[in-house]
């Protein structure tokens, strides 16, 4: 789960992480009479929005002259223009897609003189199974890039979870980040505060980037995007609190209520799966015969007739889709369920689309003997290769 | 002979009072009669579990509850143990299983937090157990033992070493040996999430020792360098003259970057982690991978042919 830069914010100061102060607004109205409340004389505006590349980003309802997602205001006046023109607009960030997002809430913070502009992060080492910090002195740009370019830029930390973060750990990254004085001063207190955080709300990401060093010499977390681990929500209710459904996709939402595991694509042919490793074979599949998946959709291992019901009318709720493929290995889940299933849920929505069903496994014969007693047309594939070919080719026949 | 499992494998069940535990320790005792040996339920220590019709055979099975893995190991030599735990007491049981010494621990359970297993892969490696899991299908060898929730019917002894990150792509390619007649030797589910017991080298390296296992089949998917690094090692294995012939697969070729598909380790981040770079290693390794998880089968009985 994601959420927005400013709530990023406003938990990491309640572990006591230096930001700047700033106000959340949701209208050109509030974004006058907060920034009033600012110190001033600099303020910066910034859209808040599940996606990075802001300052970049274009708004698709402004011309191309228009300025990004993030913009410097001198003034309040300058704060309330900047507002009008970014609430309510959609943002095309490189991480958003052609789509972009909607801006329905600004950040307005108080401008920050900036010294230099580093990079820090914390999330999950695979390979050593702990957490790490990763830092670099190329701050505030692509890491990715960084990473690419200048390898040797970045250090990454692994910390030993059964100690916690050390003194030595914290001095380690001063170093890295070359950070003397009072910045490396703040750099003891701040690194451990971040780690704090990271393991105590379950954080699967953890990004400051720019981290600065400010011109009076002491750092501040110029901008923040956190994620949590999902497997974690159930004890942090205060975290879950902070969803904003707005910005997630409407058919994810209804299937993350049947606890179903669904991400949206492009193409055009659904996929209904059980295993994340065979949804994800399925939809490579049906791109190398030539076609593109309309979704990733595992009904997981022991899916109730209603499960399925649901999953086959999120996956028909979808305007692009044009034919469906339904490819079960029955291990623990049995094939005669997925049938019902599937059978239910077309008498309830109807069927306007091909759809080709491979059943394999557990009560395979039960399954396909549901099928074809249910009169519905409904195209039989004997494996996967032959289902994807029998899906391409009826979709391309339409 | 076989990988981590034999008929004489004793088996003790954390979460065998629960609903998946029950059903799937029927389905361990069906299965040529998998030496289960106990479950263990802090509150229920003193009773007894009936198996039901789901045995088969063995059907009406009694075993003992205990309190602790610990008494559970002393009183029946246990030397492995299944977990079934749900996810906010998972970690917990693993961590109980490491303390009480079991050599092998086997974690069925999708989606315990991430931070949980930073805790246990901390105590595991300060230990002599070793741990497959979470979130897989749990290690079959045919014939003999039966642990997790891998359908025994679709096996068939032979010499094929089965390999994945995923359930039923490990189905897929068990189904597909079996219809070639080839048969497996073992298969084993590493599991799905981005912190694990045991990464693919591990088991490699028990697969190359197996004098029954005369190929390979590993199945990996995106996020981590868990394939790369296998490919890395396999190299300096075959350097040294220690090599099997072997099929790979790699899901996730169309997924796209950020988004997490399914299994929780499942997701390309930071321009890494991708499909074509596994695939990749895997071929510079020598592996053939099967372009499609339909043609796993076939492509290794051509390789077999040579």
């Amino acid at each position: 789960m994601n959420i927005h830069e400013y709530q990023a914010k406003r938990l990491l100061h309640s572990y006591g992480a230096p930001v700047a102060a700033g106000v959340a607004v949701y209208s050109v109205e509030q974004a006058e009479e907060w920034a009033q409340k600012l110190p001033g004389p600099l303020y910066v505006v910034k859209s808040q929005i599940h996606a990075g590349g802001r300052g970049k980003g274009k708004f698709k309802e402004l011309g191309e002259d228009a300025k990004g997602g993030v913009r410097l205001a001198n003034s309040v006046e300058e704060v309330v223009e900047n507002a009008r023109e970014m609430l309510g607009n959609t943002l095309v960030t490189k991480q958003t897609g052609p789509a972009g997002k909607q801006v329905n809430r600004l950040y307005i913070e108080d401008g920050a003189d900036i010294d230099r502009e580093l990079y820090l992060s914390i999330l999950i080492d695979r390979t050593t199974g702990r957490p790490a910090f990763v830092v670099s002195t190329e701050g505030g740009m692509d890491i990715e890039a960084v990473a690419e370019k200048t390898p040797d830029k970045i250090t990454t930390l692994p910390i030993d979870p059964a100690k916690g973060m050390t003194e030595a750990d914290a001095k380690k990254l001063n170093r890295a980040l070359k950070l003397t004085k009072q910045a490396a001063k703040d750099g003891l207190e701040l690194f451990p505060t971040l780690y704090k955080a990271f393991t105590e709300k379950d954080m699967s990401l953890l990004e400051v980037n720019p981290l600065i060093v400010m011109k009076d010499g002491h750092l501040r977390v110029l901008d923040a995007k956190v994620s949590f681990d999902n497997n974690a929500l159930f004890r942090h209710d205060d975290i879950v609190e902070l969803r904003d459904v707005t910005e997630e996709d409407d058919k994810e939402i209804e299937a993350s209520k049947h606890d179903l595991a669904y991400v949206a694509l492009d193409g055009n042919i659904g996929c209904m799966v059980n295993g994340a490793g065979l949804a994800m074979a399925t939809m490579d599949i049906i791109k190398l015969y030539g076609a593109e998946p309309a979704n990733f959709l595992d009904v997981g291992g022991g899916a109730s007739k209603e499960k399925v019901t649901a999953a086959f009318k999120i996956i028909t709720a979808d305007p692009n889709v044009k034919g469906i493929l339904v490819n079960i290995f029955g291990g623990i889940m049995r094939c005669d369920v997925i049938a019902e299933g599937v059978v239910a849920a077309v008498k309830e929505v109807g069927l306007e689309v091909p759809l080709v069903v491979r059943l394999e496994g557990t009560n395979v014969d039960q399954g396909k003997a549901i099928i074809n007693e249910s009169g519905l047309n409904v195209i039989a594939a004997d494996d996967l290769d032959d289902a994807a070919q029998k899906i391409v080719a009826a979709v391309e026949g339409n | 002979m076989s990988i981590l499992i034999n008929k004489d494998t004793k088996v003790l069940v954390q979460g065998l009072t629960g609903k998946t535990g029950t059903f799937h320790t029927e389905q361990a005792l069906a299965y040529f009669g998998t030496q289960m040996v106990g479950g263990i339920h802090p509150k229920k220590g003193g009773e007894t579990w009936t198996a039901g019709e789901g045995a088969g055979e063995k059907a009406g099975t009694e075993l003992p509850i205990f309190a602790s893995v610990a008494e559970g190991k002393k009183a029946t030599g246990a030397n492995a143990s299944v977990v079934y735990v749900p996810p906010a007491g998972a970690a917990a049981a693993i961590i109980e299983a490491i303390d009480a010494k079991i050599p092998l621990i086997i974690c069925i359970t999708e989606g315990i937090p991430v931070m949980d297993m930073v805790q246990v892969k901390a105590k595991l490696d300060k230990s002599k157990s070793r741990l497959i899991g979470p979130n897989c299908p749990g290690v079959l060898t045919p014939e003999e033992c039966k642990i997790g929730i891998m359908p025994g019917r679709i096996f068939k002894k032979g010499s094929v070493g089965i390999l994945s990150r995923s359930g039923t792509l490990t189905y897929e390619a068990v189904f597909q040996t079996t219809n070639e007649g080839l048969g497996q030797s073992t298969a084993v589910g590493i599991g799905g999430d981005p912190v694990k017991g045991t990464e693919f080298i591990d088991m490699l390296d028990l697969f190359l020792d197996d004098p029954e296992t005369e190929s390979i089949i590993m199945i990996g998917e995106i996020g981590g360098s868990a394939e790369e690094d296998a490919c890395e090692w396999l190299k300096e294995q075959a350097a040294n003259g220690r090599k099997k012939p072997m099929v790979g697969f790699i899901a996730g070729r169309t997924a796209p970057p950020g988004r997490t598909m399914g299994h929780a380790g499942a997701v390309i981040s930071g321009g890494k982690g991708g499909a074509e770079d596994k695939i990749k290693a895997m071929e510079d390794a020598g592996i053939r991978v099967s372009p499609s998880p339909a043609q796993l089968g076939k492509t290794l009985v051509e390789v077999l042919k040579g």
